[in-house]
């Protein structure tokens, strides 16, 4: 009898690990099916950004030098490969700051026709690329603590999906578009 | 965009919280979005037209201090069913990390949720021990928005991660067109300080101000006092001399109109706080209003002043500095009028039509390339052991 008992417990414990472990299972897939989110909204932030900063290069309302930084960073941001990719961002970033180091350049373009929405445009793309950015990485952060954690390592819950990465990149806006007193 | 709001607190009883909530919603609502708010509330309580109510919440003693929470099957229900029939982009939940209305709905929904962090509480025994509860709860969130940079800061140190930083919104035109008051202005024979806050609350710093005020009074001779907020006044001037006590005039609790013409009428407006706070939308209110501001130096408020520029600070709880740099204010209109041009300014920034831009902006943020909010689906015990039959 109290062997009976004994294997009682035992088949009882190891259901509600499973299930335990079942749960967490769950817990990460949601977690990755997050960073897979917020990489598409950060994809798409960083496409905007350097489609902007290309239109704007093309359109001749900035000066030869300037448009020529312009669209080469816009163009290397765009075309990058996956490793290369945080280098390119971040360098669009620097001509970004370099370009509209003064507000005179922000207001040559608003003088522009159609000007208005185009610097419109760029400050809300240089303001959203940080935010979703942090977004990415917050939830990058929280999967690899999960994924550190003992119970995930050692029943190899993550399953084959690769060891999440933050996207690393210099986001700075340029001043003179980050001024919300504006 | 369809958004849902989550507001953590009692729709019927005033605070902070609530009051962002509101301006929030009829602000979207102003761009053409569709809202819907669900709050605590007792079912008499008349509410807008975009409140749902969740019911009446349940006074529990929790962390030091009555908190009105709601819990339990019957909000979880319903909870789930205005998940279910809002179909929002956007889930936008207040304060997750307190046992609230916000806690249940984060548990109980999926998809793009944003969550905006109001108090930084120091990190507490409960905090530590809840962490491993509230941690799968707190990883559905998509977008985290601190009020402050302090606020952030106390949110990456207590659970970790990031947050982006988008200040309270204050209506600006409301306060800069407010009407002056000819009794609440001061005049040749003496200026006004304005003060507004619960009275009985040590916290909010009337204490200080009123340790400070002998030496204002006697360095700047017919200066008074407007004190709005509610509280017990005969016990607030006790420790004042009797002659000096009509100095101080109470106003008890002031409507938002009268609020935004007592900021506009005073001289200078006080904010002796000791701490607790992560915001400070009262010194935005006061700069709206063109009030030059003397604030102390916590955290939070230095923030909100632009490091000093927009708005004077002291030393937090030397009632000597604050009436030092009182009296130096109130004697010099340059000053004033200085710092009234910076904070006029300078608040800009905390005007509704710039935070809701930046609210719109994380709501499409992580709704871009998301599926819509839905209520989460557990799966069964069945599901979970393979022996489900579908």
């Amino acid at each position: 009898m109290p062997t009976l008992t004994t294997l009682i417990w035992i088949a009882v414990a190891l259901l509600l690990i499973g299930v335990y472990l079942s749960w967490t299972a769950g817990r990460l897939d949601r977690l990755h099916a997050r960073i897979d989110a917020a990489r598409a909204a950060l994809d798409a932030q960083l496409l905007r950004r350097a489609s902007i900063a290309q239109e704007l290069a093309t359109a001749g309302v900035l000066d030869p030098a300037a448009s020529i930084v312009l669209y080469q960073a816009a163009h290397d941001a765009r075309q990058a490969e996956e490793e290369q990719r945080e280098v390119a961002e971040s360098e669009l970033s620097q001509a970004l700051r370099a370009v509209f180091a003064e507000s005179a350049q922000v207001e040559a373009v608003r003088a522009a026709p159609g000007g208005d929405e185009t610097a419109g445009e760029l400050a809300a793309a240089v303001r959203r690329v940080p935010m979703a950015r942090r977004f990415h990485n917050d939830s990058v952060r929280a999967a690899r603590a999960l994924r550190r954690h003992r119970k995930v390592r050692w029943f190899r819950l993550a399953g084959h999906a690769p060891f999440p990465l933050a996207f690393e990149m210099d986001d700075g806006p340029p001043p003179v578009l980050a001024d919300r007193a504006q | 965009m369809r958004i849902g709001i989550v507001c953590p607190y009692s729709w019927d009883v005033p605070g902070g919280v609530q009051f962002h909530i509101r301006d929030l919603a009829e602000h979207l609502i102003g761009l053409g979005h569709q809202v819907s708010v669900l709050a605590p509330s007792d079912d008499e309580t008349p509410l807008p037209p975009y409140v749902v109510s969740a019911g009446r919440a349940v006074p529990v003693p929790y962390n030091g201090s009555v908190a009105r929470l709601n819990f339990g099957f019957l909000s979880a229900a319903r909870v789930r069913r205005w998940v279910h029939e809002g179909d929002f982009d956007v889930l936008h939940i207040h304060e997750p990390a307190t046992p609230s209305l916000a806690l249940l709905a984060c548990w109980s929904a999926q998809g793009p949720i944003v969550a905006t962090f109001h108090t930084s509480n120091p990190r507490s025994r409960i905090m530590i021990a809840a962490y491993p509860i509230l941690q799968p709860a707190l990883e559905k969130i998509s977008a985290r928005i601190a009020v402050s940079e302090y606020a952030r800061r106390t949110l990456v140190e207590h659970l970790g991660g990031d947050a982006v930083t988008i200040p309270n919104g204050v209506d600006v035109d409301f306060f800069a067109g407010a009407e002056p008051k000819s009794e609440w202005q001061g005049g040749p024979e003496g200026r006004t300080i304005g003060f507004i806050g619960r009275i009985d609350e040590p916290r909010k710093g009337l204490p200080v101000l009123i340790k400070a005020l002998p030496r204002i009074l006697e360095e700047a001779p017919g200066t008074r006092l407007l004190v709005a907020g509610r509280g017990d006044e005969e016990e607030a001037v006790a420790s004042l001399p009797e002659k000096m006590r009509e100095s101080v005039e109470f106003l008890g609790m002031v409507s938002d109109e009268d609020k935004a013409r007592l900021l506009r009428s005073v001289d200078l407006y006080v904010a002796p706080n000791t701490g607790g706070e992560s915001f400070g939308i009262i010194l935005v209110e006061a700069m709206s209003a063109g009030a030059p501001v003397l604030a102390s130096d916590l955290d939070a408020f230095e923030q909100v002043l632009d490091g000093g520029a927009a708005g004077q600070l002291f030393p937090n709880e030397q009632a000597d500095a604050l009436a030092t740099a009182a009296v130096s204010l109130l004697a010099d209109p340059e000053r004033r009028a200085e710092l009234r041009a910076r904070g006029t300014r300078h608040v800009r920034r905390f005007d509704w039509s710039t935070v809701g831009a930046d609210i719109l902006a994380v709501y499409e943020t992580v709704a871009d390339g998301a599926a819509s909010v839905a209520p989460d689906e557990r799966i069964g015990l069945r599901a979970r052991l393979g022996l489900a039959r579908d």
